[in-house]
């Protein structure tokens, strides 16, 4: 039900991290344009990405980040061959990961 | 009470490795990892009682070495492009507010100690107004605004 494309690039000492990642966030204000029925809250609330044993980033959303959000960082360290993961957990309890390799 | 006595341990034993070894056998998801999501944060209807919630405190200071990117106007309000950068020395965490939303606090990021202070987000604006940015250091919370116009509410 949902996925993250990650792509990581080390350069000059630093990696970019740029994910994409499948998810409806749906801030449970909006009406649903026919029925006028609410549509239930469903958003990514929390988000760790990490590199090796390493936590580089930590989120906390709102549902008034996008659909399908897009999110981008960069850190200090990473070699290309490094994993770097991302995992999120939303307002249903339920969760997501992915992993890369940087290159 | 039990509950954030274990987020408090967690938090402590970060810096000493002990986490890692825990995520690193799978054992840990990002819900038991955080410092938990900020529900009054995130309830708060205006964005002073929300940093408040997050941060402490609502008192920010305008800064020239806070940078936020954003387009003067937004093609589509629901998927706002918004950049935010700072050559600020010490930042622990960057938040993302729109205060004309119903929800202001739109995100907050806690940066690694590796982490540069760069984040790239996509966010929802319900009308013409600023987004905000506000850098967080030991010390003192910093701002920076950027007006985006939107033809149609993107919430």
């Amino acid at each position: 039900m949902s996925n993250i494309r990650i792509r990581a690039e080390a350069n000059g000492g630093k990696t970019t991290v740029a994910a994409l990642i499948t998810h409806p966030m749906e801030t449970g204000l909006r009406q649903d344009a026919e029925s006028g029925d609410t549509i239930p809250a469903h958003f990514i609330k929390e988000l760790v990405c990490r590199w090796k044993d390493e936590i580089v980033l930590n989120a906390q959303w709102s549902g008034g980040v996008s659909q399908n959000p897009y999110l981008s960082f960069r850190f200090h360290g990473g070699e290309p061959g490094d994993a770097i993961e991302i995992a999120w957990t939303d307002n249903l309890g339920q969760t997501g990961a992915g992993t890369a390799t940087i290159r | 009470m039990i509950d954030t006595k274990r987020r408090t341990l967690l938090k402590g034993s970060l810096s000493a490795g002990a986490l890692g070894a825990a995520m690193g056998a799978g054992l840990l998801t990002p819900g038991s990892l955080l410092a938990a999501w900020n529900a009054g944060a995130f309830s708060a209807k205006d964005p002073a009682t929300a940093l408040k919630a997050l941060l402490g405190t609502d008192l920010h200071e305008p800064s020239d070495a806070l940078h936020i990117r954003a387009p003067e106007i937004a093609e589509n309000a629901a998927k706002v492009r918004i950049t935010v950068e700072t050559e600020i020395e010490g930042v622990k965490t960057i938040t993302i507010v729109a205060p004309g939303n119903q929800v202001p606090l739109i995100a907050t990021f806690e940066l690694g100690d590796k982490a540069d202070a760069f984040v790239v987000a996509e966010i929802k604006m319900a009308q013409t107004g600023d987004v905000v940015a506000i850098a967080q250091t030991a010390d003192a919370l910093y701002s920076a605004a950027k007006p985006v116009q939107v033809s149609e509410a993107g919430c």
